[in-house]
């Protein structure tokens, strides 16, 4: 298989890598770069688990190849919390209890931060739509909106 | 009793809603799962080569042009299994033998250098397949002339307390016999038969099964495996094996929810035989999404016939039921799924005659195993639907049909035995209070119904007589503490739990507690597996039971260098105290080091290690013609969920506005996590009843996958989710606390039921309720075509 050198920007680290033309973006990141942040729930586009930050969109780090993001910007949720502290939106998700099992908590909490970040005060049902894409099987969603909900405001 | 542990003057934090302990690893996303541990450059991958057929003889299998294939570096079959395993009957092969049971059945496992050459080396193994008649209805699966699934049943192993029927396809049949119900029916002026059907789903956790297992040189097989059960892995893979328990390692990192499907052992042991090819080399075996729908767990089917009668006061009087299960191809799980039902066929009521039959079925489609609720959201589906109906023939409120015939304190229940104090009226008031029962709310819309219903349940802990928990504190040179436990954090909250519980118990902070993970067979103490919501209860008290050991040592130690007794001795916030002399001692000058001998002679004590341990030892057995016994369980959590719904007519949606849950939990450890365990149950059950069906086309899946198998998102949640704690305690619970985990899924399906036949006047017998049932069903009704 064909080989592609690319270099992307992942978290505010600039990363190059040789990459295989039908790698993903989510095996790059977890399998090449120990990010395993941003999880495999279906590989599909379908759960939301992988969702990642690209240029400022969240995408479905398992559906764009890894050749895709070749100059991009990339976010993870790695990336969320610095040395100054936890983003908002994971204090809150401490605060209310967010998160359960947390397989799902990487992709809620980076659908969430690329959506306040365009709508910072968002209504309830701009919540849920923006989270629709992200599956949860534990929490029922309550505590996951209030997580946002609580950001929105403190942020 | 348990309450006197600790001390009661220092802030304890039983009752407390303190945040999650493993709140902050998932929400950097440095909490690791199984896949996200590294192997390096020896990891090896695994894929299934599975069954096409839902029933069918293998005449040839050739593995030669999957193993000539660069890269390929092992290929197993059913060869290469030695014996059958199962929970409580041992019905299945790692790999198929010579028999293909379901869609997805195991026939080979490739192991290869990349996940892409495994699966394209697994399309280089030839089967040739003899079609064989599928079972596809457990109805049918009895019948005489039904094809036959295991003809060596008779030969399989089987816990004492599971009846299969040789020559059927009938794995066990629990039988109960309470009184005269035949005679019984004479006495009733109400009578009310129906026959009910609850499809298949699945569990869905996000995260998919999967493990990473290892044969080393000496043989020990070490398995990273994202599970509910490692110690029930290791005992029955080693089992399969003919190994010691001893020679197996299970290694559990957080497991991305289970919800039942990652308890027992379903696709573990298929990468341990594969690992055993290739020693020295980790092999992963990860499932697919689609793999995760059929070839994982999935929840049984069943058809389930409820006659029910009460008399002319609304009293009930005789209840008779025949459960048949849809189990699937194998049911070493799935038998024991039946007996529970078979138990608890009552619901939470008073029933003087009870005749019962309960079957678990072979069937040749995905095999049935534990989830969420382990029987019990499948019985009160007909059980709750038709006790409204009888209150309706009554003309009897619903509520209080049920606050006249629920169960209470030494009411005898289906297996002959006097109940524990028990909330079961008054969680179904309180929930009703909470919905405005009685009063009749407008639509939004003048095309949309508005109703109400509410449904009762219970539930018991389903699991064998003596399942133990065990648990170890160290303690660390400063003090602080390294609990060691074996009961996986599944999301539920229970390693947050357990350090509550060893704070308190022990007379600590919370925050010097540290719970030692991840839970590894080598090094945790002994869990029996983590599911029957029993963790808090069972687990807690092996917490507590070593939080007494080592306070004990601490005692004996101070008392003899204060020369006091250790009745005067209690540890506060960190410090031994004596309330004789008023002396005290902060814990880390004597934990680990010991205390110096007053005439400089030498030291006393040493490291302090509690150990602890949890059985019950009171779960009789029940009589196998009647199901009668004196205890048949440990203890029932029970509660109610009450609905206001609007339906649409014009396109069948039924749209949840409130969801109440109301559960008896016995003590809220920590009222935010049982809270937080309500409202998921709450959207998992209303997902079930009003999305959910694992499509079986003649025994093929026909929508595994969450596009075609949709699962509630933040679109279906309810207007509001409302949950409310009541506590009875329980008299062997840590503080008085049993189980809520699964409870809460209970009873939403027939509350969302019931509130549709008040809203619309439509009685819907089979799950799932989609708009497409309800809209056709509102036509029908209407006289429409
Ligand atoms: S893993 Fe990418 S959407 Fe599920
Ligand atoms: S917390 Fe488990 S899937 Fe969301």
């Amino acid at each position: 298989m064909a080989t592609h050198k690319i270099s992307l920007t992942v978290n505010g680290v600039l990363e190059q890598a040789e990459v295989p033309s039908n790698m993903v973006l989510l095996t790059l990141l977890r399998e090449r770069l120990g990010l395993t942040g941003a999880k495999n729930g279906c590989a599909a586009g379908e759960c939301g688990a992988c969702t990642v930050i690209m240029d400022g969109e969240p995408v479905n780090s398992c559906l764009v190849l890894a050749v895709e993001a070749d100059g991009s910007e990339i976010v993870t949720v790695e990336g969320l919390s610095s040395e100054s502290g936890l983003d908002p939106l994971q204090e809150a998700m401490i605060e209310v209890s967010g998160t359960q099992c947390g397989f799902c908590t990487p992709g809620v909490l980076i659908s969430a931060r690329a959506f306040l970040d365009r709508t910072p005060s968002p209504s309830e049902d701009e919540i849920k739509e923006a989270l629709r894409g992200n599956l949860c099987r534990c929490t029922g969603y309550v505590r996951i909106v209030e997580s946002v909900k609580i950001a929105a405001k403190g942020g | 009793m348990t309450e006197k542990v600790g001390p009661k003057s220092f802030p304890s934090p039983i009752g407390e809603s303190v945040p999650r302990i493993d709140a902050l690893p998932k929400v950097t996303g440095e909490a690791k799962f199984t896949d996200d541990i590294q192997f390096g450059a020896d990891l090896l991958y695994g894929r299934i080569v599975r069954s096409p057929h839902p029933h069918a003889r293998i005449k040839r299998l050739d593995v030669s042009k999957a193993l000539a294939l660069p890269g390929v570096k092992a290929v197993v079959t059913g060869e290469d299994c030695k014996d059958r395993f199962g929970l409580y009957l041992k019905d299945r092969y790692t790999f198929c033998k010579e028999r293909v049971r379901y869609v997805g059945d195991p026939v080979a496992g490739v192991v290869a250098t990349s996940e892409n050459l495994a699966e394209e080396a697994s399309r280089l193994v030839e089967v040739e397949y003899e079609v064989l008649e599928p079972v596809l209805d457990p109805v049918a699966g009895v019948q005489k002339d039904s094809p036959l699934l295991h003809p060596q049943l008779k030969d399989y192993t089987v816990a004492s307390f599971i009846y299969p029927k040789h020559g059927t396809n009938i794995s066990n049949h629990f039988k109960l016999r309470k009184g005269d119900v035949e005679k019984a029916w004479s006495e009733c002026s109400v009578i009310v038969e129906r026959e009910y059907r609850v499809p298949h789903v699945q569990h869905t956790p996000i995260e998919p099964h999967i493990t990473v297992a290892k044969q080393d040189r000496s043989g020990q097989i070490t398995l990273w495996a994202s599970s509910q059960s490692p110690f029930a892995q290791r005992d029955l893979i080693a089992a399969s094996l003919g190994m010691s328990p001893r020679d197996v390692r299970v290694i559990s990192p957080f497991v991305g929810g289970g919800f039942g499907s990652k308890a027992g052992v379903s696709m573990e042991a298929l990468a341990v035989i594969m690992a055993q090819k290739v020693p020295g080399h980790p092999v992963k075996v990860r499932l697919t999404r689609e793999e995760e729908f059929y070839c994982a767990f999935v929840r049984q089917g069943l058809v389930a016939k409820i006659k029910v009668g009460a008399d002319a006061h609304g009293k009930l009087v005789a209840m008779k039921t025949e459960y048949y299960w849809d189990a699937g191809a194998y049911t070493e799980y799935g038998v024991n799924i039946t007996r529970a039902a078979g138990y608890s066929c009552t619901g939470p009521y008073d029933v003087p005659n009870v005749w019962t039959d309960s079957y678990c079925v072979y069937t040749n489609h995905p095999v049935g195993g534990p989830m969420r609720g382990f029987g019990m959201p499948e019985i009160h589906w007909g059980i709750e639907q038709t006790m409204d109906q009888l209150a309706e023939e009554l003309g009897m409120d619903k509520l209080e049909f049920r606050l006249k015939n629920c169960l209470r304190e030494g009411s005898i229940t289906a297996t002959g035995s006097a109940i524990h104090p028990i909330g079961v009226a008054e969680c179904a008031a309180k929930a009703a209070e909470a919905i405005d029962w009685g009063e009749k709310e407008s639509s939004s819309a003048p095309h949309k119904l508005r109703g109400k219903g509410l449904a009762i349940m219970w539930k018991a802990p389903a699991m064998p007589p003596n399942a133990g928990s065990s648990a170890l504190i160290r303690f660390n040179e400063d003090a602080t503490v390294s609990v060691g436990i074996g009961g996986q954090e599944l999301g539920q909250g229970a390693h947050t739990i357990a350090a509550q519980i060893a704070a308190a118990s022990l007379g600590v902070p919370m925050d010097w507690i540290r719970i030692s993970g991840p839970i590894d067979t080598q090094y945790s103490p002994y869990e029996w597996q983590t599911v029957a919501s029993r963790i808090t209860w069972s687990m807690g008290n092996a917490i507590i039971d070593a939080a007494k050991d080592a306070r004990r040592q601490i005692f004996d130690l101070v008392a003899q260098q204060w020369e006091e007794t250790p009745a005067d001795l209690d540890i506060r916030d960190g410090q031994v105290i004596s309330y004789k002399s008023e002396r005290s001692e902060p814990l880390e000058n004597l934990v680990v080091y010991g205390l110096p001998k007053e005439d400089d002679s030498g030291w006393r004590g040493g490291p302090i290690i509690g150990r602890g341990s949890f059985m019950p030892d009171y779960v009789s057995a029940l009589d196998p013609e009647t199901g009668q016994g004196p205890r048949a369980v440990v203890h029932f959590t029970a509660g109610c969920q009450a609905v206001d719904l609007e339906v649409d007519t014009e396109t069948g949606k039924i749209e949840l506005l409130r969801v109440v849950s109301a559960f008896d939990v016995g003590k809220a450890i920590n009222p935010d996590q049982v809270r937080a365990q309500m409202e998921g149950g709450v959207v998992q059950g209303a997902s079930t009843t009003l999305l959910e069906q694992l499509r079986l086309d003649e025994g093929f899946p026909i929508n595994a996958s969450f596009t075609d198998y949709r699962i509630a998102s933040t679109m279906d949640m309810p207007g509001e989710n409302i949950s409310i704690i009541v506590e009875v305690p329980q008299d062997d619970g840590p503080w008085g606390a049993r189980g809520i985990g699964e409870h809460s899924m209970v009873p939403t399906a027939p509350a969302i039921a019931n509130a549709l036949a008040d809203a619309a006047g439509l009685r819907i017998l089979d799950l799932p309720l989609s708009a497409e049932r309800v809209f056709n069903a509102l036509r029908e009704k209407e006289g429409m075509p």
